[in-house]
């Protein structure tokens, strides 16, 4: 039996010489990354840099934008889902997204979680019982809700809301979390739990998390990507990038001078 | 020093004026409320004699309506309008709803914005013209397919179904564009199809603006009189089928108002009582859904 090289994993997401245009304005130039299985990865970057377009380009998200223009390759486990025989439901079942404010549907807190499982052709109550019941409990909310789970989703505290996105989202068992800067419009308490979270639900899941707060990034992430009006500037491990960054405008933003 | 007393002064002549605007708006808005009052009190005035020497309860459950004879049951006309009510909203409600979802979700914004206000002109076409339509193409069509006199619920059904497009279009796409992208992100980032999204997340968004879109065309399919009139054939008995021909509440007073005296003139105001009785319930009905939606939110 031969020897096992120490390699590098197989990427789970990988983009390669991606470019973006909203029409004459160019948003992504030239981004070529890679996304792990296991890790979470966070993306950071001024405001205005191209850090939710690059994020919704990795379910798609981007396609119905009048004027829109992308080039490049991005691959799901190697294959491209830009290609021609991509099916958009099932790439947007692998790869969920949660959003910068809570979009929790006008609903029933059990009506939410189930939404996307129902969409998935699931109609067996009482599978749907169990999914929402596991899925409230892998976010930590099912002691809240398990009473109310036909009370309005509208009455959550905004952090509960959020949380229940991404209950929602797990229901439909991804395979790759998206996260635009999920904690932005949260409290700090808030904002620690979905960081717990995301460590937790790491485990499960190639997680990666959009964020314009540092501290969030240094704390949560395993490797990071720091992006600069939509350039990639430096990308590699959290210490790495935080700590002994190699380029001088990476340095210059962790520091908090750019 | 002497600017800031120029900008004093200038203060004070606005405060004046604007206390002038207010006045006059206060007057004009006190003086259409008092003209709604009086209508009211008119209305009352003028047909509750008659309901009180008929009866309240024969009044509206009398299958008879002989004026000569000094008997006045409303039945029949309370059926007519419930009748060709229910008519118009189920042929007019889908179409509608199709329509503001086509406009809203389905059709390029471009399309939308050239298409909506082209419906919208349609509620300007006075009621006369739908009628005449209907009498010219509808009746007879509806005589020789199906049978009957052609004037019918049926017709009545159609030509209101028709007229309450406008509104119940304008209003639910309305409903549709008030409900936030964030939710159509967030279904579509779920893996559902354009059409679960509709069906499953933004139809229960804007639900209460949808019904009350439905109320106001409910509201306005029962108030209408003249197209009613030249296609219902407006015979005074409980129509039997959808071909039998009808008389609503408010036929039933434009028709005759013109030569009644006495206590038919009172029991047509009496007939007026009722109408403006549904009417009020129906509005009070159509501000609660709409409240509601607005505690939602
Ligand atoms: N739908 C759009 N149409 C046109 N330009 C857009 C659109 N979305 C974003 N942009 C532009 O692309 C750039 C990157 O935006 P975005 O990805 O939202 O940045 P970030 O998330 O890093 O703040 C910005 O200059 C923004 O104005
Ligand atoms: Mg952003």
């Amino acid at each position: 039996m031969a020897t096992r090289q120490p390699i590098e994993p197989q990427p789970k997401v990988e983009v390669k010489g991606l470019n973006l245009y909203y029409g004459q304005h160019q948003a992504l130039k030239d981004v070529g990354l890679a996304f792990y299985a296991n890790q979470v990865t966070a993306i950071i970057g001024p405001s205005g840099c191209g850090k939710s377009t690059l994020l919704r380009c990795l379910n798609r998200m981007n396609d119905g934008i009048a004027g829109i223009r992308i080039e490049g390759k991005i691959a799901l486990d190697g294959s491209d889902i830009y290609g021609r025989r991509q099916d958009l439901i099932q790439l947007r079942k692998a790869v969920g997204m949660v959003f910068q404010r809570p979009n929790v549907f006008p609903l029933s807190i059990f009506d939410n979680v189930a939404y996307g499982p129902r969409v998935h052709g699931l109609k067996n109550h009482a599978r749907l019982a169990e999914i929402v019941e596991r899925s409230l409990a892998s976010v930590g909310l099912w002691g809240e809700a398990r009473d109310r789970l036909n009370a309005p989703a509208l009455g959550l505290s905004l952090g509960n809301r959020q949380l229940l996105c991404l209950a929602r989202l797990v229901a439909v068992e991804p395979e790759v979390i998206l996260l635009d800067e999920p904690a932005s419009a949260l409290d700090p308490i808030s904002t620690l739990r979905i960081e717990e979270l995301m460590r937790e639900l790491q485990k499960e899941y190639t997680i990666i998390i959009v964020t314009h707060n540092m501290q969030q990034a240094a704390r949560a992430s395993d490797r990071t990507a720091f992006m600069l009006a939509g350039e990639l500037v430096e990308y590699g491990e959290t210490r790495q990038i935080f700590t002994n960054p190699r380029d001088s405008r990476t340095e210059r933003y962790v520091t908090g001078k750019l | 020093m002497k600017q800031e007393g120029h900008v004093a002064g200038g203060g004070r002549r606005v405060r004046l004026s604007e206390r002038g605007v207010e006045r006059v708006l206060t007057a004009v808005a006190l003086s259409a409320i008092g003209v709604l009052a009086l209508i009211t009190v008119f209305i009352f005035i003028g047909g509750i004699p008659a309901i009180a020497r008929t009866g309240f309860w024969p009044f509206v459950s009398g299958h008879k309506w002989a004026p000569g004879r000094d008997v006045f049951g409303i039945f029949p006309m309370i059926m007519g309008s419930l009748w060709v009510t229910v008519g118009a909203l189920a042929i007019g409600v889908p179409l509608s709803l199709a329509c503001a979802i086509f406009l809203s979700e389905v059709a390029p914004p471009r399309t939308a914005r050239v298409i909506k206000p082209a419906i919208e002109l349609l509620a300007g076409i006075p009621s006369v013209i739908y009628g005449f339509m209907g009498l010219v193409i509808l009746v007879p069509l509806i005589r020789n397919r199906f049978g009957g006199p052609g004037f019918s619920v049926l017709a009545s059904s159609v030509v209101l179904g028709i007229m309450i497009l406008p509104t119940v279009i304008s209003i639910s796409y309305d409903a549709l564009k008030a409900v936030p992208d964030a939710y159509r992100d967030g279904s579509l980032a779920l893996g559902a199809t354009r059409w679960q999204t509709i069906s499953m997340v933004l139809l229960p968004a804007a639900r209460s603006g949808i019904l009350a879109a439905v109320i106001l065309g409910m509201g306005r399919a029962i108030g209408e009189t003249m197209a009613v009139i030249m296609v219902a054939g407006n015979a005074t008995k409980v129509p039997g089928s959808l071909l039998d021909p009808v008389r609503t509440l408010t036929s039933n007073i434009a028709l005759e108002m013109g030569y009644a005296a006495g206590m038919h003139r009172a029991a047509l105001f009496g007939t007026g009582v009722i109408l403006f009785v549904i009417i009020m319930l129906l509005s009070v009905l159509a501000s609660y859904t709409t409240s509601a939606r607005g505690k939602a939110r």
